[in-house]
């Protein structure tokens, strides 16, 4: 993990899945953080169908520290999948050097071997208590993975949108979701 | 603003989406009432002014249909209120027949049309910039519509606002034509105190009540308004009316009307237009993109640009009326001109009637229900270049 603050001209990040996984929430969050909590430019847009659940789901968060032009994801710098569908759909956008972060247990074919794979939806489970903030915990890792934005960026963001009542679980969940990403990138098994 | 509550967090850094960015323009420009019927992609405004509107002292109704919706919001006008409903292509379609009354009984209004792919119910969750013409066209007669295409959150909310202070200026329904990525998208964005608003309020009349005219034909053809239930007496109808409002079948009388019509638009269309040119000084190649297509367009030309190739672009803010003044002279300077657009031709029309032959026109025309990307534009530009 890096402490020092990156620049960035374009970073381009797509969280994938199905509906009804929250990552339209979990960009949002992560936007948040990396736009008001670390003041960089940043926007965020999805692609859902009509379903409540179920469906091909996806949340595009651009960052930068100039102006953002276009703002939905083309060439993507890191692409989380909790899906096997969404992977294999958006891989080929992934650009040369860009991160490919995978659900272990939801994603069994990984198309590259230097993807991050960990298992988010059981640790939200078995650790949490709840799969709901499987979201949480992955775009925490995202952020402990590339350090785009500090543990406490993400951490405000993420309670400053978790309903009442939710706010322990959510920390938990974020804080979890921090530590394994950062250990991931340091090379450290989980 | 006179309320002391606070709207919104104003002067921070916030990550809003351009649905509630027109919300809160809307709130800031003065609107009270609002009428609608919750529709995809644009329900998130309605959403935001159902909480809101009661904590300023407004009103929010959910209607039986867009319809009711439209009908709702042109009496609440005419009762004195800034009003206002959202709406995407199929509701947007139920209003033609009531925003043609509202162009005739000239009653200010702002409808926000939030476009999604068509016809009929098409594509809920997908971009699309197909109902550009219907904007213009869409109810019969002859008539001047005002149209707003904004590209980001914050001209979300500033061109609602704009909206508003144009409908009152000049009695007329505004329309303010935003897309599916563009309602949906959050970006970051410091809103001004409401305070620091510009609002505009429609000119109210100064005769007593006796000599009062609702339609009175002006030097520069914009009337006084005053409300319903003030003590002032006129007729409102959609048949076409003398200037007390009582259906005429005089043609000196008839003709005036449409002539009011038209000229109280026409007249002013140097105030009312905005476009915003960029790298046009050298550039042989311009694009013109208006709406989230201008994303792409602005990133585009930053692309080609560094290919060395001389492109600039134009966007319009206001695409009715078309801002043909403004327009016409780069035009005069490029050879090419790149209209990338979300449907099968529709603004492209305006460029090839503007260029009469003596520049090329070429389309790039997308209706998957994908935004356009930069690199379309791009390829474009590097054949056309070549």
């Amino acid at each position: 993990m890096t402490e020092k603050k990156q620049t960035f001209d374009r970073y381009e990040i797509r969280l994938s899945g199905s509906g009804g996984q929250g990552l339209v929430l979990g960009g949002v969050i992560l936007a948040e953080a990396l736009g008001v909590y670390e003041g960089k430019n940043v926007t965020q847009t999805q692609s859902y169908g009509p379903e409540a659940r179920g469906g091909a789901s996806r949340s595009d968060v651009v960052v930068s520290d100039g102006e953002i032009y276009y703002p939905k994801a083309t060439e993507l710098d890191l692409l989380l999948c909790l899906t096997q569908e969404s992977c294999d759909q958006y891989y080929p956008s992934l650009k040369e050097g860009g991160l490919l972060v995978v659900d272990s247990d939801k994603v069994r074919q990984v198309p590259s071997p230097k993807a991050f794979s960990l298992p988010f939806i059981r640790i939200a489970r078995e650790k949490v208590g709840t799969p709901v903030v499987a979201n949480v915990v992955s775009i925490s890792a995202v952020a402990g993975i590339t350090g785009i934005c500090s543990k406490d960026s993400i951490l405000k963001a993420v309670l400053a949108r978790a309903p009442r009542g939710t706010e322990e679980k959510n920390r938990l969940a974020c804080e979890l979701g921090y530590e394994m990403g950062a250990a991931a990138e340091r090379g450290v098994h989980v | 603003m006179s309320e002391t509550v606070k709207l919104y967090k104003s002067n921070q850094p916030l990550l809003m989406q351009g649905n509630e960015a027109c919300g809160w323009g809307a709130l800031a420009a003065g609107c009270r009432f609002f009428a609608g019927y919750p529709i995809t992609p644009s329900t998130e405004i309605a959403e935001l002014l159902a909480r809101n509107l009661p904590r300023v002292g407004g009103y929010f109704i959910q209607m039986e249909d867009e319809i009711a919706s439209i009908a709702a919001i042109i009496g609440a006008s005419v009762a004195g209120s800034k009003s206002m409903t959202a709406t995407s292509g199929p509701g947007y379609s139920l209003m033609q027949e009531n925003l043609g009354y509202a162009y005739m009984a000239e009653v200010p209004i702002v409808v926000v049309n939030v476009q999604r792919g068509g016809p009929s119910t098409g594509l809920p969750t997908k971009v699309s910039q197909a109902d550009t013409m219907q904007a213009k066209w869409g109810t019969h007669g002859d008539y001047y519509p005002i149209v707003l295409a904004p590209s980001s959150v914050k001209e979300c909310f500033d061109m609602t606002i704009k909206a508003f202070n144009m409908a009152e200026q000049y009695r007329v329904p505004v329309t303010v034509l935003t897309d599916e990525v563009l309602g949906h998208m959050r970006e970051i964005v410091i809103l001004p105190e409401p305070s620091a608003v510009k609002v505009l309020n429609r000119p109210r009349p100064v005769d007593p009540p006796e000599w009062y005219k609702h339609f009175e034909i002006t030097p520069d053809y914009l009337s006084p308004m005053a409300s319903f239930g003030e003590g002032y007496r006129f007729h409102l109808t959609g048949l076409t009316h003398d200037e007390s409002g009582f259906p005429t079948a005089k043609p000196n009388e008839i003709k005036a009307k449409l002539d009011k019509l038209k000229l109280k638009i026409t007249r002013h269309r140097e105030q009312i237009t905005e476009i915003r040119s960029d790298m046009m000084e050298d550039a042989h190649i311009m694009v013109f993109a208006y709406g989230s297509t201008a994303r792409a367009a602005r990133q585009a030309i930053r692309m080609a640009r560094k290919k060395r190739f001389k492109v600039g672009m134009v966007q319009p803010y206001t695409i009715w009326p078309f801002p043909d003044d403004k327009i016409a002279p780069l035009l005069e300077n490029v050879d090419t001109v790149v209209v990338p657009e979300l449907n099968q031709g529709q603004i492209i029309g305006e460029i090839e009637r503007l260029s009469r032959r003596h520049v090329k026109v070429v389309p790039l025309q997308r209706y998957d229900g994908e935004l356009i990307t930069p690199s379309q534009i791009v390829d474009v530009i590097k054949e056309e270049h070549a």
